[in-house]
Formats: structure tokens, C-alpha cells, sequence
């Protein structure tokens, strides 16, 4: 079958969309288990958002060391090297078409031309698009001035250029901080972090920046609108209560040349989305079984595309276990499992990943919780699993590690919840 | 007497310390859960330092930038006068991981990323 016979082809074991850090273990991991495979990246560089998120704080489990993004990126970029991967930069994937399990084929287009990929399997690890201004509701002038953190971040610490002089920052997630701190380092004004939920998103470590250039976080706030000619000249910021709903009368206007939204982020899936790929609400990205392959036969999943991380080196993790899916999958025409465990979300769990277990292997569980709490236990009742945190909160992700036998013990599903020890 | 109430950030623990200081001497640090957590305390309020990361713009390279970092911590109060010294240089393609690019007041300033 040749579905564009204008097209020149190409045939591999694997294609591994996105070159970031999900993208360079899986590949690096699939050319480890004798898999031929090709890596494609939009970008011109290796790496992911890696290359642009200068501050430390990457691979402190993967590679046992605190590293900046860049250098996470080059360690990875190494390991590709030295075994020989094949890659392509500035290679942006246009369509994945899927005729059978073992036969599907990836369209991208390139500085020398347009390409087909024939492959037995696929791993789609594009990471996550940032949610914009309009999403979160902002109205008003459309002007310029308006960046997501994303974008502000690549143009500081890509190509040195500072986009404002004057900040407000919509989000107190990690990402958010660390934009903070950016544009404090580089002189600029940060009038303020307008923060949506009653307490701030990010890491303690990331919390204290605002301390370190006395940034002032507004918790329980929202930022409902935008004026300015030409450029961002002031934001309105009003309360909202615990429903999340406006405080009346409750308006402030706080005068600022650029706005900077870090409201989060959202798997990229669409070109998923398009053959079928089942997505969960709760995560955005696709329902998996513990080999991270979709509910698509063949079609894998890792990093941000999966779930949003807030540690790359769960990232590179998946990554991994993707490989190591699609290995299983080719050498045998697909993954079986006689039952599948379904893992359900309990009290206090907002999302979890994987969806499905087989209980034929170890897993490592993703989950993340709905608020913060205290003092706490994260239980799976079906196999009398507890375990005691002092801690959770919504913007860190917890990792639990299942052995086969255990989950074997349960019968048809698995219920994670977290509740007062 | 001072009480200082922070987050303790050395690791994903986060205990609550407490430190209490009378005429610039610590005089106790409560809440930390092991010898790490108070070390970095009382560093934290008798001289905070930090490493710093920026960007220097690199000609010649693949990129305009080179992203950089302080070898060690610097105190906090001297970053401004870090980034703009930062501010004023300027190097040469090519650049490896891990070069020394530039040195301030005997802190060497390394590149981070290749150019
Ligand atoms: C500002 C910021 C700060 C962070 N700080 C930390 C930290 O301190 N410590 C930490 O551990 N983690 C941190 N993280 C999280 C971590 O960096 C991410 O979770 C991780 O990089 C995600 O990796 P990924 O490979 O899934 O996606 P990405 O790095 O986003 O890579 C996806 C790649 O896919 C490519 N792509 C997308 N679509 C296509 C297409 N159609 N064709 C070809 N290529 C395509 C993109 O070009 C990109 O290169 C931070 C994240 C951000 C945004
Ligand atoms: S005091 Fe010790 S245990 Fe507590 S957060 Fe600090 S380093 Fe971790």
C-alpha cells in the first residue's frame, strides 16, 4: 500500500514524534532494544521546551544531579548520539494515518521536502500547548504585550530580547515564578502574581522567589481584563471567593506594559484526537494501559502529551516505558493482557495515570490531587495499599510504585484516594 | 529578637523552620527534621546566597544566546551588580557545555548550553 506515491518513503520500526526530553529517552531507549527508529522535531534544535528553561532543577532522580534544562537536554542529546539514533530537526509532523496495527504512517515536511514514514509503531511525545489569554477569560483591548510564559521565556532566553519593563503575571504555578524571577533578574518591574486559587501553584522553592525581589502574590485573585493603545497599558484584577466566583466592587487596575499568562498547560493531541485516539477529561491527554500505549493499537504516548509533568525526569521515564511498550508490541503484533485492571479515581485524586494495568509487571502510578492536605494517607482499598504523606498538593505530582503481586490482588479496578491518615 | 518563619526547600520534605535571631546571632531553629534543613536556615537568614542563571548573548552561534550560571552561590544582596556585569558581555561561537565564559569577583560563570 502506497498512500502518496509522489512521496518519497521511509521505513523504520519506530517513529517518535517530539525531540524533547519524552521524545530522547524513548528513542534512545528503542534503539537500545534493537529497534530501528526515527526521531522528528518541529524545532531546529534537539531538546523540547529544555533549551529555554535556563534555571536549575532537572534530573535530580533521572541522573542523580540538579542540572539546568539545557544541560538535561545535551545529557540526552549525548546518549542519542552515541548510539547512533537517527533524527530530524525541523521536521514538523502533519498527520499520523493509521491502516492497521502494525502498519502506520507518519507525513512530515522538512527543509528538503515532504516525507512519508511507514512504521509498525509510533511514539507521539509532543508535549503540551500553553493555555492563552482568551481561554482564561481575560477581555479587553487587543494589543500587544501579551505573552504566554512559554513565549516570553523563549524570547528572553533564546534570543535575549526583554519583552516588557513593566509585569503582571497571571498564575503562581512553577512556570509562573520562574518568569517572575526572569524578568526581576533582568531589571524589569513585576507588579504582581495574580494568582486564581487561594494558594500559590508552585514548588516551595519556587514560592520563595516572590520573598527574594519582594513580588507581590495576589492569592484568590483573577485577572478579568485588559486596555491599552497599541500596547498592554493596565490589567483589572478583581477577588474572587471560594466558588471562584467575582467579588463585586472588589476591581483593581494595576498599570503594567506586558502581561504574561502562565495558566497552565494542555496536551498536545489533536493529531491523536484525529485517528481516534480515546482522551481522558480529567488528564487532556490519552487514556492508556501500563505499556502507555492508547487505546489506538501501536500508538504510544509519553511526557507532557500523556499527562502534564512537573519533573522531566518522570518525563524521561515514559518515555522509556514507551519504548518498552513498542518493543513488546512489534516483537509480538501487539500487546495482550488476559484482564485489565481499570485504576479509578478516588477521594481527594483529580487524575491518574495509567488507566489500565495488567498486573503482568511493576508500575509506577501519576496522580495528582484535587487540593492540598495534610497529614495524609494515599490508599487503594481493593489491595490494602497505604502509604502516609505529610503533604500533597495540587502542583506536585506523586509517583507510586505497584509491584505485579500486588496489583494481581485486585480484581477488576483499583481505587486511588487520598485521605486524612 | 527576629523570629524568621520559611519553608525549608533543601528537599520535597518542605518542614516549617523557625529561626530565631537576637542582635545578628541565631539563637534557635526549630521544625527542621534533620541537620541539612538547619544548616541551610541559618545560612538563609545570616547570608543568603544563590546560584544565578541567565543568558549572554553569543556571536557567531546557532542560537543568539548562551544560557550561563554562577559556579557557586553568590550572596544575595551582590545579584544585581552579577546581572550587570552579565549585562555587558558578550561572546564568541563556539561555546561548550561547560565552559568558563567569564569570571566576576572569583566566581567563574559557565555556559550551560552549547553555542
Ligand atoms: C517553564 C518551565 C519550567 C519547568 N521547570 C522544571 C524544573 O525545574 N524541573 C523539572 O524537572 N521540570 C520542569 N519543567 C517540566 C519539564 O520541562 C517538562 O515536563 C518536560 O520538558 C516535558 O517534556 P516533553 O518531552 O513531554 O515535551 P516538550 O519538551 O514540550 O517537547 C515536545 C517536542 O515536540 C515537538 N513537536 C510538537 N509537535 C510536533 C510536530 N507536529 N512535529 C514535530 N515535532 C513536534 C516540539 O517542537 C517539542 O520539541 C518545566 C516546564 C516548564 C514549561
Ligand atoms: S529540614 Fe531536612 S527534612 Fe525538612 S525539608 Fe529541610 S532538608 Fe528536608
Amino acid at each position: 500500500m502506497e498512500p502518496f506515491p509522489e512521496i518519497p518513503m521511509l521505513g523504520y520500526d519506530v517513529v517518535v514524534i517530539g525531540g524533547g526530553p519524552a521524545g530522547m529517552a524513548a528513542a534512545a531507549r528503542a534503539k537500545e532494544l534493537g529497534l530501528s527508529v526515527l526521531l522528528l522535531d518541529e524545532n531546529d534544535y534537539l531538546g523540547g521546551i529544555l533549551p529555554q528553561c535556563i534555571h536549575s532543577g532537572f534530573g535530580i532522580h533521572y541522573f542523580k544531579e540538579e542540572l539546568t534544562g539545557p544541560e538535561f537536554a545535551a545529557r540526552l542529546a549525548k546518549r542519542l548520539v552515541e548510539l547512533g539514533v537517527e533524527y530530524r530537526t525541523a521536521a514538523r509532523v502533519l498527520e499520523i494515518r493509521n491502516y492497521s496495527d502494525l502498519e502506520k504512517v507518519v507525513i512530515f515536511t522538512s527543509p528538503s521536502g515532504v516525507y512519508q514514514v511507514w512504521a509498525k509503531a509510533v511514539i507521539y511525545a509532543a508535549g503540551a500547548r500553553e493555555r492563552h489569554a482568551f481561554e482564561i477569560g481575560i477581555v479587553g483591548d487587543r494589543v500587544s504585550g501579551i505573552y504566554t510564559a512559554g513565549e516570553a521565556q523563549t524570547l528572553m532566553d533564546i534570543y535575549g530580547v526583554l519583552p516588557g519593563k513593566e509585569v503582571v503575571i497571571v498564575g503562581s504555578g512553577d512556570v509562573g515564578l520562574i518568569m517572575a524571577r526572569r524578568f526581576a533578574l533582568e531589571g524589569a518591574k513585576v507588579k504582581a502574581v495574580i494568582e486564581l486559587m487561594p494558594y500559590p501553584g508552585g514548588l516551595a522553592r519556587n514560592v520563595m522567589i516572590l520573598k527574594d525581589f519582594n513580588i507581590p502574590l495576589y492569592l484568590s485573585h483573577k485577572v478579568v481584563e485588559v486596555r491599552g493603545k497599541g500596547r498592554v497599558q493596565r490589567v483589572k484584577v478583581v477577588k474572587v471567593d471560594e466558588n471562584i466566583n467575582e467579588v463585586p466592587g472588589s476591581e483593581l487596575w494595576i498599570e503594567a506594559d506586558t502581561l504574561v499568562i502562565s495558566a497552565g498547560l494542555v496536551p498536545a493531541v489533536k493529531k491523536l484526537k484525529k485517528i481516534g485516539v480515546e482522551i481522558d477529561p480529567a488528564t487532556g491527554g490519552p487514556v492508556v494501559n501500563d505499556r502507555l500505549e492508547t487505546t489506538v493499537p501501536g500508538i504510544f504516548v509519553a511526557g507532557n502529551s500523556l499527562v502534564i509533568n512537573d519533573l522531566v525526569d518522570y518525563v524521561a521515564e515514559q518515555g522509556e516505558l514507551a519504548a518498552e511498550g513498542t518493543k513488546e508490541f512489534i516483537d509480538n503484533g501487539g500487546i495482550e493482557s488476559r484482564k485489565w485492571i481499570k485504576v479509578e479515581k478516588g477521594s481527594n485524586v483529580r487524575l491518574v495515570v495509567p488507566h489500565y494495568l495488567s498486573g503482568e509487571r511493576d508500575v509506577y502510578l501519576y496522580l495528582r490531587v484535587a487540593r492540598p492536605m495534610e497529614d495524609v494517607e494515599l490508599r487503594i482499598p481493593e489491595i490494602g495499599k497505604r502509604l502516609k504523606l505529610p503533604v500533597v498538593k495540587p502542583a506536585e505530582m506523586i509517583r507510586l510504585k505497584l509491584k505485579a503481586e500486588e496489583i494481581q490482588k485486585a480484581n477488576k479496578k483499583l481505587t486511588v484516594e487520598v485521605v486524612k491518615a | 529578637m527576629t523570629t524568621y518563619r520559611f519553608i525549608c526547600i533543601v528537599c520535597p520534605l518542605s518542614c516549617a523552620i523557625e529561626v530565631e535571631v537576637k542582635d545578628g546571632k541565631v539563637l534557635e531553629v526549630k521544625g527542621h527534621t534533620c541537620p541539612r534543613g538547619k544548616e541551610w536556615a541559618v545560612q538563609e537568614v545570616t547570608n543568603p546566597r544563590r546560584v544565578v542563571m541567565s543568558v549572554v548573548p553569543v556571536e557567531g552561534g546557532a542560537l543568539p544566546t548562551v544560557s550561563v550560571k554562577t559556579a557557586e552561590p553568590v550572596p544575595k544582596e551582590k545579584i544585581p551588580e552579577l546581572m550587570k556585569f552579565l549585562a555587558g558581555i558578550k561572546v564568541k561561537a563556539p561555546v561548550k557545555i561547560g565552559d568558563v565564559v567569564a569570571e566576576w569577583e572569583g566566581i567563574k560563570i559557565v555556559a550551560t548550553r552549547g553555542a
